[in-house]
């Protein structure tokens, strides 16, 4: 091809990409119905020049972190270069068992809604998106958040302090989420009089499933196909995924196929053996549902530097699987003086919730922490407090047997001290407590 | 609405609401989406209950369980299922007593509830294969079982035996089914807390590894 037939070729498409964003939309993007046409063009029919409409500044590069070789877990959200309460979609933590995301096309997509009903029913994406809708700011959090990574690291010696707020406490994002109510949904399929669960599956190979009460899901759950104003990205569950709100994150299924409306806990394999705490006495505590109130201060947090002293704003996320954050209090003195941080509105129930305080550091050595309460009065703990509830000693044996065994931490909300040192590094300084 | 015209019998918009809401379990509101097909039902629905209800026609033993599981498991789960395959994935096999120990071993011997898990799991998700697995972090091991051979029911009640029979739970002969599978007692069947779980909103329960 010639220059010159090249230079045409390239005003055609352009001209069509134009002329596609000027009449809004009538062409039908493959697998796509006409109610949804959206007008968008596919990535790859963009021309190279204008493809940086679609990017980030070329001086932006926050990521997830990938998971490391032979971690089967999530790659985790940079919560240390987030701003406000929104995560912007493709860096929405995603917890993926060792399983590639399905690829699946929109219009060949069924959600099937059967078991204790009096009509079962078939829906497709489009008759979903016609029903009355919501959109709602909900966080998810991995059960095994802020605890899964000193685990896997405290033995390592080269990462000791060295963590950052994403490698900790990466396993939890913010989205707004916009479906159907699976409310409404179960309401059209009738429920029967002894329906008391539901089981809610996804379409990915291992059909992932939960055993969900039939009260949760007929007071908050969501039907979500949008996330943050768009579809909702593949890994997080494309195209239909399910929101529990503040339930542990494997309850929002995703990739969601199917729900059977049930009698009882149908006792699934993620039921009863990855989301189970084991007490010393050798029971198991399964189906503990929801996250309790954790905060976590993203600046300054680890791996950061402060480059003078003077003015900083100390700034973090609070959030609750249990209800509204209603106070997060700031220390930075180690713990000995805590005083209310400013909370930036909206503060929403189930959500993430930005808190704000004011700070000039003398130059000198500092302990920074922040501690939440939700609605209902429960307050985070420190590692001591949590110790024991949970009746253990955090100590170096502990996380040696841990790192050993199949422990699982789940449900570790602990406080997270920050130490600024004198050259102005943050360092996590929670092995303080235990080295 | 009739309920506004009689504002001062509180009785009236009362009955009103239910009688709205026995209405929502007869008929749709919004007549959309279409009722599936029996068969298409039971072609979705492979969610095993604890009574195994939906367990399917078909039968299996350990015995010929072993084979299948050498050919298809034993590349991650080791050839006993220890957990020492190349593919690296958990143990099946053991830890019972271990469980109030320091050092817990948590296989579905030593901890599920019941049996039907075991079926429903191993229906549903093994073998993982080839194709589906991200190999940025999960280890490329030669002879993986490929899409091209999915578990029968059959295949699924042996290797559902064989697990089992490894544990000291049944016997190498025994033979289970739709009938007999459910029947099994698990060794840690009344191992878990709460007995009957609940969930009550704003309850603020104790959380953490050991409340």
């Amino acid at each position: 091809m010639n220059s010159k037939q090249s230079d045409r070729r390239r005003f055609l498409k352009e001209g069509a990409v134009l002329a596609g964003l000027a009449a809004g939309a009538i062409r039908s993007a493959s697998g796509q119905g006409p109610m949804s046409a959206s007008g968008r063009t596919p990535e790859s029919e963009i021309p190279e020049n204008f493809r940086f409409f679609n990017e980030r500044s070329r001086f932006e590069n926050s990521v997830r972190k990938l998971p490391s070789a032979g971690e089967s877990g999530a790659s985790k959200c940079p919560l240390q270069d987030l701003h406000g309460i929104i995560t912007p979609s493709d860096l929405h933590f995603v917890a993926a068992y060792g399983m590639n995301p399905p690829d699946i096309a929109p219009r060949e997509h069924r959600l099937l809604i059967h078991g204790l009903v009096h009509r079962p029913l078939i829906f497709t994406l489009e008759e979903l998106k016609r029903l009355p809708s919501v959109s709602r700011i909900h966080l998810i959090e991995c059960v095994t958040n802020s605890y899964m990574f000193r685990k896997r690291t405290v033995h390592l010696p080269e990462l000791r302090n060295r963590l950052t707020a994403r490698d900790i406490h990466g396993n939890t994002s913010c989205s707004e989420w916009t479906g159907v109510p699976l409310s409404l949904l179960l309401q059209e399929a009738g429920v029967k009089n002894e329906a008391s669960w539901i089981v809610a599956e996804g379409a990915e190979p291992v059909k992932h499933a939960r055993s969900i009460p039939l009260n949760k899901v007929m007071d908050d759950v969501i039907v979500a196909y949008a996330q943050n104003g768009e579809a909702i990205r593949r890994p997080n569950g494309y195209p239909l995924k399910l929101l529990v709100p503040g339930f542990e994150g494997a309850f929002n299924i995703k990739w969601l196929r199917r729900i059977k409306v049930v009698d009882q806990p149908y006792l699934t394999n993620v039921d009863v053996s990855h989301k189970v705490n084991l007490r010393p006495d050798g029971k198991m505590r399964w189906y503990n549902f929801e996250m309790p109130p954790k905060s976590v201060i993203t600046r300054p947090s680890g791996e950061q530097r402060l480059p003078s002293r003077g003015f900083y704003e100390i700034t973090g996320l609070a959030w609750s699987g249990g209800g509204t954050i209603r106070r997060v209090e700031v220390s930075t003195d180690g713990g000995r003086n805590w005083k209310d941080a400013q909370l930036q509105e909206p503060v929403l129930r189930i959500a993430h919730t930005r808190f704000r305080f004011p700070w000039n550091w003398d130059g000198g050595e500092a302990v920074l922490q922040s501690r939440c309460t939700d609605d209902r009065g429960v307050v985070q703990p420190t590692l001591a407090e949590l110790g024991k509830i949970w009746g253990v000693n955090f100590d170096w044996e502990y996380w040696k047997i841990a790192s050993e065994t199949g422990y699982n931490g789940e449900h570790f909300n602990v406080i997270q001290p920050w130490k600024v040192t004198r050259e102005g590094t943050v360092l996590d300084a929670m092995y303080d407590a235990w080295l | 609405m009739r309920c506004m015209m009689h504002g001062f019998n509180l009785l009236v918009p009362v009955m009103a609401l239910a009688a709205c809401v026995a209405a929502l379990g007869q008929t749709q509101t919004y007549n959309l989406g279409r009722t599936p097909r029996e068969e298409e039902i039971r072609a979705w629905d492979i969610s095993i209950g604890p009574e195994g209800k939906e367990l399917p026609p078909g039968s299996g033993s350990a015995k010929e369980g072993a084979p299948l599981f050498a050919q298809k498991c034993a590349v991650c789960h080791g050839p006993t299922g220890k957990g020492s395959g190349p593919g690296g994935s958990r143990r099946l096999v053991g830890g019972q007593g271990t469980l109030t120990t320091t050092h817990p071993v948590k296989t579905l011997g030593s901890s599920w509830p019941v049996a039907t898990t075991v079926w429903d799991y191993v229906n549903r998700a093994m073998p993982q294969y080839e194709e589906d697995l991200p190999h940025a972090w999960v280890p490329v091991v030669p002879n993986r079982p490929s899409k091209r051979e999915p578990l029968s029911a059959d295949e699924v009640y042996a290797l559902t035996a064989l697990l089992l029979y490894w544990n000291d739970i049944i016997k190498e002969d025994d033979i289970l089914d739709a009938e007999t599978l459910p029947k099994i007692t698990m060794p840690n069947r009344d191992g878990f807390v709460p007995k009957e779980p609940k969930w009550k909103k704003g309850e603020a329960l104790p959380f953490g590894q050991y409340p």
